[in-house]
């Protein structure tokens, strides 16, 4: 069953937060391989935790 | 008595790890007070256990993990004294999350190609753009989220210390992320020549 983009938006954010099981990390292969919008949403999730911690460590 | 071979911390290099304490403790507490506060206390500890520091770790890194003890008492406390009104973040959140995506689960609009984001933490503009958004985050979302990424809590603890459940918590941490990436790209990305 392929997720939908609100489930993979979530999901992708779970992914920064704890290991997805198999199932899960499945699904978002799926979903990611023929959606360019989560793919992108996944890139720019990435980039807020870079971005945070380079505010919260500083020049 | 065997001499010591490692030199206690000189009181001034702790105060030097001060602004750096300072900014960490602002983004948890977002209340410039609480945040010397927590700052503060941290020094004193530090001053007074500086034996107890090993040299295994770096001085930041020990300064840092007492002052994530003193910002968990100070949350716990202002918790007490004033609860954040959760019923005010879960409506404007589940707003903007709805707002996103469509009936079927689709995204109502197209997220913008940010093209080289890395290129925007060398900017110093940037950082204004990206504390505002910080800023306006509801603030029960804003703690859950710098639990997470400013103090690297794991989602069991930011459960305990927020009495939510953790489908409750990775469902703040979502639109945490979600707002502020919207909140990224209208003010910043979109328009930025990538």
């Amino acid at each position: 069953m392929i997720p939908s983009c609100k489930q993979t938006s979530l999901l992708l954010s779970q992914a920064q937060d704890r290991p997805l099981g198999l199932t899960d990390r499945l699904r978002l292969r799926v979903h990611l391989a023929i959606c360019e919008r989560c793919r992108r949403i996944s890139a720019h999730f990435d980039f807020l935790r870079t971005a945070i911690q380079r505010y919260r460590d500083g020049d | 008595m065997t001499p010591s071979t490692t030199s206690p911390i000189e009181p001034a290099a702790i105060e030097r790890e001060r602004s750096y304490l300072l900014r960490y403790a602002l983004l948890q507490l977002r209340n410039p007070a609480q945040a010397e506060d927590a700052v503060q206390e941290t020094l004193l500890a530090a001053l007074e256990g500086r034996d107890r520091f090993s040299g295994r770790s770096s001085l930041r890194t020990w300064l840092t993990g007492i002052l994530k003890h003193k910002i968990i008492d100070h949350l716990r406390r202002s918790g007490r004294e004033r609860p954040l009104n959760s019923a005010d973040d879960d409506r404007s959140e589940a707003d903007i999350v709805d707002a996103l995506f469509a009936d079927d689960g689709h995204w109502r609009g197209f997220p913008a190609d940010w093209g080289s984001p890395a290129k925007a933490l060398e900017n110093s503009r940037f950082w204004s753009a990206f504390e505002l958004c910080l800023q306006r985050l509801p603030a029960r979302t804003a703690q859950a989220f710098t639990m997470r990424e400013v103090m690297e809590m794991t989602t069991e603890d930011i459960c305990q210390e927020l009495g939510i459940t953790s489908t409750n918590c990775w469902v703040m941490l979502h639109r945490a992320r979600l707002t502020l990436r919207e909140c990224l790209e209208l003010t910043w990305f979109d328009g930025q020549p990538s």
